[in-house]
C-alpha cells in the first residue's frame, strides 16, 4: 500500500437559498483548496467529484462542473453520484493503483433547490416505498423509534448530541444554526415530528467541500503535517428498512472494524450525524469511548448539512485537527441513504 | 410542464429563477416478482415470498437475502398486523395517501416475518404505540400499485 495523506481542505460558507449555479458555487472552493495546498491546478493529476444530478435538476449536470476545474489541457476526472467522501475513496484507490499522485476531490449540493425531505424519498424502492412518499424525516423517525425502543440510544443522548452540536457550531462559525441550550432545555421543547424535536433534524444547507490528497513524497512536499489515511473502508446495508436492524448500524460497525478504529486511541472523531440519534448509533458502531474521544468538534451536519458535501467536510475537519496538532489520530466518517444505510470510515494519523 | 405558464421570479440579487418540476414519465416492466405482488394488491390480497430459512418477506424478496437463491414460493399473509416502529408526519406532502397528519409505521403483517412500511391513519400521536394492531384500508380503485392499500388504521381500540 502507498502512503496517502490529506494535505489540504477548504469548505464554502454555508448558506440556504443561493441563486448561484453549481459551477459558480464550486469555483471559489476549488481555488481555495489549491491555494491552501500551495499548488497549481496542473499539479493535480486526478479530479473526482461527488454530487447528485437529481438535486441539480438535470441529467449529467456533473459534466458542466468540469468548467469549474478547467478542462484544458486535458484532465483526468471522474464523478460519483454520492457524497464527496466517496469521491475521496475513488481518488484514494486511483492513487493506490499508481495512476495518480495528487488528487483533488470535491462535493457540492444545493439543498435549497427543493424540498429535500420529500425528494430523498426517491432513494428508496421505486415500487413499494417511493409511491407512498414517506420523506427522509419520517424514515429516520422510524429508525430513531427502533433505537429508542431497543435502548441503544436514549432521548437524553439525542438532546446532548444536539446541544453539543449547537455549541460547537457557535465556535466553528460556518454553520446555519447554533445555540447554547443545555440538553435539559432542548428536552423541554415540543416533540414536532415524533420522535423528533426540531433540533434533532439537520439544518439543510447549500455548500461545497474540497480536499486534496497526495501520495508519499508529494504529500510531504505539500503539507507540513499530512493527515495520513491509514485505512479507509465503506460498507452498505440493505435499502429496505424492514429488512434491517435499525437499532444499530451494522455497516458502520463492519467498516470501523476493517479500518481498526480501536487499535489505538482516537483523539477526535468527526461523525456525519444528520439526525441527532445517529451520533450514539455511530458511537456504538465505532465503539468510541466518549471520555477519551472528542466527538465532532466542528459541530457537524446537524448544524449545517450541505447534502453531498457534508460527509467530505467531516474528513476535512478531522484532517484539520491533524494539521494543527490538535489530534494525532482521528476518525472521519460519512454516510448516505436513509437510516445510516451506507457508511465510510477512515483512520487519519499525523505520524 | 407542457402548456404550463412559466413562472419567472426576480431574486433579490438580480437573478431570475423559475420552477422546474422533475417527473418520471416512463412505463417500466416490473419483473415477475413485483408484478405478482402488485397484481395481488389490485385483487386486495397481500402476498410475499418464503425464503429458504422459512422467513416470509412482504414486500416479496426476489432472491434469498442469505443464499441468493431465487424465491418462487408464494404465501398469502393477512391484511392486519402489528406496528413494530412508527414516526409522525405532522404536515403531509401533497402526494401522500392521507391529507391529515398521520403516522408512518413498519408493520409486521400476520404471517409475515419482515415488516413493511406504510401509512397509519391515527388522529394524534397519542393513538400510536409500538405493538398496536392495525388493519389495511383498501383504496376505492383496484390498482396494481402499493397505494392500492390507502393506509392502515388502528383496530381494537
Amino acid at each position: 500500500m502507498r502512503d496517502v495523506g490529506i494535505v489540504a481542505f477548504a469548505e464554502s460558507q454555508l448558506t440556504y437559498g443561493t441563486t448561484n449555479t453549481p459551477v459558480e458555487m464550486i469555483v471559489p472552493t476549488v481555488n481555495e483548496v489549491l491555494k491552501n495546498a500551495g499548488i497549481e491546478r496542473t499539479e493535480v493529476d486526478f479530479w473526482c467529484h461527488g454530487s447528485c444530478d437529481y438535486m441539480t435538476g438535470q441529467p449529467f449536470s456533473f459534466v458542466a462542473a468540469v468548467d469549474a476545474l478547467g478542462a484544458w489541457p486535458p484532465i483526468i476526472e471522474s464523478h460519483v453520484e454520492m457524497d464527496g467522501a466517496w469521491a475521496l475513496y475513488e481518488a484514494w484507490v486511483k492513487i493506490q493503483m499508481g495512476e495518480a499522485n495528487v488528487a483533488l476531490v470535491f462535493g457540492n449540493g444545493k439543498s435549497s433547490a427543493g424540498d429535500m425531505n420529500r425528494a430523498l424519498t426517491l432513494q428508496q424502492d421505486p415500487y413499494t416505498v417511493a409511491p407512498l412518499w414517506p420523506g427522509l424525516t419520517a424514515m429516520e423517525g422510524i429508525g430513531a423509534c427502533a433505537a429508542l425502543q431497543a435502548g441503544t440510544v436514549t432521548e437524553r443522548q439525542m438532546a446532548e448530541a444536539a446541544s453539543r452540536a449547537r455549541r460547537d457550531g457557535a465556535k466553528n462559525g460556518n454553520v446555519l444554526v447554533s445555540g447554547s441550550e443545555s440538553a435539559d432545555e432542548l428536552l423541554s421543547r415540543a416533540v414536532t415530528s415524533a420522535p423528533f424535536r426540531d433540533h434533532d433534524l439537520p439544518a439543510m444547507a447549500d455548500g461545497v467541500s474540497a480536499i486534496i490528497i497526495a501520495a508519499g513524497h508529494a504529500a510531504k512536499r505539500i503539507a507540513k503535517r499530512p493527515a495520513w489515511i491509514r485505512a479507509i473502508d465503506h460498507r452498505i446495508d440493505h435499502q429496505n428498512l424492514g429488512w434491517r436492524d435499525l437499532a444499530r448500524s451494522t455497516s458502520a460497525a463492519i467498516a470501523a472494524s476493517e479500518v481498526g478504529v480501536h487499535n489505538d486511541k482516537v483523539d477526535i472523531a468527526e461523525l456525519h450525524t444528520t439526525f441527532s440519534h445517529h451520533e450514539q448509533l455511530l458511537i456504538n458502531a465505532l465503539q468510541l469511548r466518549t471520555d477519551a474521544t472528542r466527538i465532532t468538534p466542528s459541530g457537524g451536519a446537524l448544524v449545517g448539512n450541505a447534502l453531498m458535501a457534508a460527509g467530505l467536510s467531516r474528513f476535512g475537519h478531522a484532517a484539520r485537527a491533524i494539521f494543527d496538532g490538535t489530534a494525532d489520530r482521528a476518525v472521519a466518517h460519512a454516510q448516505q441513504g436513509a437510516c445510516l444505510q451506507q457508511n465510510i470510515v477512515a483512520v487519519l494519523e499525523g505520524n | 410542464m407542457a402548456g404550463d405558464k412559466l413562472q419567472v421570479t426576480f431574486e433579490t440579487d438580480g437573478s431570475l429563477s423559475a420552477p422546474l418540476t422533475l417527473s418520471y414519465p416512463y412505463n417500466r416492466t416490473l419483473g415477475t416478482t413485483y408484478a405478482r405482488f402488485l397484481s395481488s394488491l389490485a385483487d386486495r390480497r397481500i402476498e410475499g415470498t418464503k425464503a429458504q430459512d422459512g422467513r416470509v418477506f412482504v414486500p416479496p424478496a426476489e432472491f434469498d437475502p442469505s443464499t441468493g437463491a431465487p424465491l418462487n414460493d408464494w404465501v398469502q399473509v393477512g391484511d392486519s398486523g402489528t406496528v413494530v416502529q412508527w414516526s409522525w408526519q405532522p404536515t403531509p406532502f401533497a402526494d401522500n395517501t392521507l391529507d391529515e397528519p398521520f403516522a408512518w409505521a413498519l408493520i409486521l403483517l400476520d404471517g409475515a416475518d419482515v415488516p413493511m412500511l406504510h401509512a397509519v391513519r391515527a388522529s394524534s400521536v397519542a393513538d400510536m404505540a409500538v405493538g398496536m394492531r392495525v388493519k389495511a384500508v383498501w383504496a376505492d380503485e383496484r390498482i396494481p400499485e402499493i397505494t392500492a392499500i390507502r393506509c392502515f388504521e388502528p383496530v381494537g381500540g
